[in-house]
């Protein structure tokens, strides 16, 4: 958001949260504190909160960078290592942060981990970037693997494996690096917590099927699920953050407002779009603004499902704490199949009213984007949506092509604004042509 | 430095099956698959990505396993491109192209076993694009617990088993199952013998011609695959070669996607003894015959070897292993003097692996280097130059970079 923009409380709330808990792992060490890094996906958090460690999220970090103009110079440092130009600007912002003394976003510095715990639920690449840690910190590491949806549920074989490995695996390991038994009693309030604050989440969610749409759920989404995401799962701080991030959200109903942009209050809700695949950090402010310049709010978006569907009906349960924990991995929205995660785009599509469907098809992530021009086939095919495609990175600047992406945006739109007066029929197809290639190589 | 060292075809006993071989790799519309179920009216035949995929549990339930490779460099890509960004790698696209040309018509499913997320949502696409077809996804342990990784695998395969048996396959049975293990044994065994004699006498079995006899058993049932490389080995010792001053290297990072045939012959030209590869891992992966332990199941023989055996590769988790150390290990068991990365290009698993084991390869003292392909690249001077250079410093150097 722009500086003199005025803030929301829960922005300015969740500010201080973050700030306080890099301030907190700057301090790790001297004050006894655990630390161990895990990733956003199907991750733990109750769990370590019941052990009182402190978790490092590396995507967060890298994210942070590249909202922060860093991931440059940190992605051209793991690259001149040796890490292939190919793969994962994550993994590589992350090494190269490490390789320039570990400063995290707030510019303290970020303690080594006491323990790696990979949680390996939706993405391959997760299991080689903790093996490359593991490499650089030579600390232990954990691994919790997490089945595939292939077949679009959850059967009872994979929650056991899943909760057997926590129980077996994963908690005998946090129990040997704290030297702490775990207290389940705690770990059943940190559940219960969770549960208050998705209850709270899932209702700004929702807010968006209203016109105007009060919240804008992929731009300003991403605030939104910062502390669900991240370290504050399972933490009475978090449930006050969603209480009060839903009572705002609530007040801007009451009071017919727009979503939020960087610019301030939407003046007009012109479109409503619904927008797969995760954001590009490095320009993402300029990103927003192609959308919200031209009134497009978005208002259901993937991304911010990575952690946990909640609005399709998942809550954490504190009477089945491993089973539980186990639902949660097994069904963040990378860890389904395609035809799932097109089911739930067309459901989004429907009942939230949109009138386009957007998707940002990163470099780094194939866990994403493998499948996403078949998606937009299918979903038009589906819905007699138009969809639009473009191509970017997530913390790679020099995959952000700026001029090239808002030619694109801006064709989209206009070519919505025609069909809007002129609905798609189903199966009709698509009139633009799509996918721009930003860097690439093939 | 580069050596011309192919056997004269006029003069050599294995041509006849060589040429076989290659013709088994330019079969891209499965016409000995269509020939099998000529032969074996409404038996199924079953497509599988090249990794490791458990072969015996498909010959079991009478069912025809068959590697797919992609498109190799015979295949214009125009469709699959259209289904794929510009980062992905490229057998997904090829794949795609010989599935909605019609070129994978005689499967009636595909097991798209876990590698990667390109084959992964690879599995889903295929859901969508061909919803009459049989496919499944097959979730491989990372956990190596035989209570934990070990119970859920097997699990899987029955459930693969299930699957088939409702689509027409034979039921999945004990003895069934322990006789396919032991044609997968033989032919594992074949295998072994054909990397032996590679190892010993590169001059005699180059690695291309090593990679055909390998991948002609793609789509045949391991017996017959036996029969062929036993008839190869037979003939391997008459041929009428000489050995050649070149540099002994084990080629890793093409498990996959798969190089170009003639890449190989280019790495040879310029002078490398490829004595080791990862490529067609899948018919490598486990590592010794597969055991039926007293009081285990055939099933549970399958589970065993993979938690057991499973040979070190990038998609396999490291736990609490030393990363490069396996690779270090190939190095000293095959008497190799380096190693050459040679990784799809996009291929997340293999190149997010190379750096670790680089810096394990450079600790030990062992050259390397490193190009990348695409399965259907088809200029190899680069890289022939490449390989050359690193050739002739291994040799005049000792490969001290």
């Amino acid at each position: 958001m722009s500086e003199n923009v005025e803030k929301d409380r829960s922005q300015l709330r969740q500010k201080q949260m973050i700030g306080g808990h890099f301030e907190r792992l700057a301090r790790a060490k001297e004050d006894g504190k655990k630390v161990v890094y895990t990733f956003v996906p199907g991750n733990l958090t109750e769990l370590l909160g019941a052990f009182d460690i402190l978790p490092v999220l590396p995507e967060i970090n890298a994210l942070q960078s590249g909202m922060r103009k860093k991931s440059g110079g940190y992605i051209a440092t793991a690259e001149k290592a040796g890490h292939s130009e190919d793969v994962c600007t994550y993994v590589k912002c992350d090494v190269g942060q490490l390789k320039n003394g570990n400063f995290g976003p707030t510019g303290t510095k970020l303690p080594e981990p006491d323990l790696l715990l990979l949680s390996y639920t939706g993405c391959f690449t997760f299991m080689k970037w903790f093996e490359i840690l593991k490499q650089e910190y030579k600390c232990p590491v954990v691994m919790l693997q997490v089945p595939y949806q292939s077949e679009g549920e959850i059967t009872p074989e994979m929650r056991r494996y899943v909760a057997d490995q926590i129980r077996d695996v994963v908690v005998p390991a946090l129990e040997q690096t704290t030297g702490k038994k775990l207290d389940m009693e705690r770990l059943r309030e940190q559940l219960r917590w969770s549960a208050r604050a998705e209850d709270d989440l899932v209702a700004v969610w929702e807010a968006a099927k209203r016109r105007p749409s009060p919240i804008d759920g992929y731009f300003g989404g991403v605030y939104y699920v910062g502390p669900i995401f991240s370290s504050f799962r399972g933490t009475e701080e978090a449930a006050l953050y969603y209480k009060e991030l839903r009572e705002e959200v609530e007040q801007r109903i009451a009071t017919g407002q727009a979503a939020m942009t960087p610019d301030g209050p939407q003046p007009r809700e012109k479109y409503r779009l619904v927008v797969e695949g995760p954001p590009n950090w490095t320009s993402f402010n300029d990103f927003w603004r192609m959308f919200s310049r031209e009134g497009a709010t978005v208002v259901a978006s993937t991304y911010t499902r990575v952690g946990g569907l909640y609005d399709q009906g998942f809550r954490h349960d504190p009477d089945h704490p491993y089973e539980t924990m186990a639902d949660y991995a097994l069904g963040c929205y990378t860890n389904l199949n395609l035809p799932s995660r097109v089911a739930l785009l067309e459901k989004y599509i429907k009942e939230y009213e949109a009138d386009g469907f957007f998707i940002n098809s990163v470099k780094s992530c194939n866990s994403f984007s493998v499948g996403q021009l078949l998606m937009l086939r299918e979903l038009e095919k589906r819905t007699g949506v138009p969809g639009g495609f473009i191509e970017s990175d997530l913390v790679d600047p020099r995959y952000f092509g700026k001029a090239n992406i808002e030619n694109r945006v801006q064709s989209y739109l206009q070519m919505l604004d025609a069909r809007m007066h002129r609905p798609l029929v189903p199966g009709e197809g698509h009139p633009v042509a799509l996918p721009v290639v930003e860097g690439g190589t093939r | 430095m580069s050596q011309e060292v192919a056997v004269a075809p006029s003069a050599d006993p294995a041509a006849p099956l060589l040429a076989r071989a290659q013709a088994a790799l330019e079969d891209r519309k499965l016409e000995t698959v269509k020939a099998w179920k000529a032969q074996n009216p409404g038996a199924l035949a079953i497509g599988h990505m090249p990794i490791y995929t458990p072969r015996p549990l498909i010959e079991a339930v009478g069912a025809l396993p068959v590697a797919m490779f992609g498109g190799g460099d015979q295949v214009d890509i125009i469709r699959g491109d259209s289904y794929f960004q510009s980062y992905i790698c490229h057998i997904p696209r090829s794949t795609i192209e010989l599935a909605l040309g019609g070129d994978l018509e005689p499967l009636d499913g595909v097991i798209f076993p876990a590698i990667c997320d390109v084959i992964r949502n690879l599995s889903g696409m295929w859901k969508l694009l061909f919803p009459n077809k049989w496919s499944a996804y097959l979730d491989v342990p990372q956990n190596f617990d035989r209570a934990l990784g070990g119970k859920f695998y097997g699990i899987e395969l029955a459930r693969l088993a299930k699957e088939l048996h409702e689509r027409g396959a034979t039921k999945l049975t004990d003895e069934g199952l322990a006789r396919a293990i032991a044609d997968e044994n033989e032919r594992r065994q074949a295998i072994a013998d054909l990397d032996a004699l590679r190892r010993k006498e590169p001059w005699r079995v180059r690695a291309s011609e090593a990679y055909l006899m390998v991948r002609a058993g793609a789509a045949v049932a391991a017996k017959e695959h036996t029969e062929l490389l036993r008839a190869f080995l037979a003939v391997a010792g008459e041929r009428k070669t000489r050995a050649y001053d070149n540099v002994r290297v084990v080629m890793v990072g093409s498990f996959c996607e798969q190089p170009p045939i003639d890449l190989l012959r280019a790495l040879e030209k310029a002078g490398c003894d490829i004595v080791w590869d990862d490529a067609q891992l899948g018919m490598r992966t486990i590592e010794g015959p597969i055991e039926i332990a007293p009081g285990r199941s055939p099933l549970d023989a399958l589970v065993d070897a993979y938690l057991d055996k499973g040979c070190a590769t990038a998609s396999r988790y490291i736990a609490n292993g030393v990363k490069g150390q396996a690779l270090i290990d190939r190095v000293k068991a095959t008497d190799a003097e380096g190693v050459i990365f040679s990784a799809a290009s996009f291929c997340d698993p293999a190149l997010l692996d190379q750096p670790m084991l680089e810096a394990a390869l450079n600790e030990a003292g062992i050259p390397h280097t490193s190009f990348k392909f695409a399965e259907n690249t088809a200029q190899f001077q680069v890289i022939r130059e490449q390989a050359g250079a690193f050739s002739d410093s291994v040799r005049l150097f000792g490969g001290g970079a």
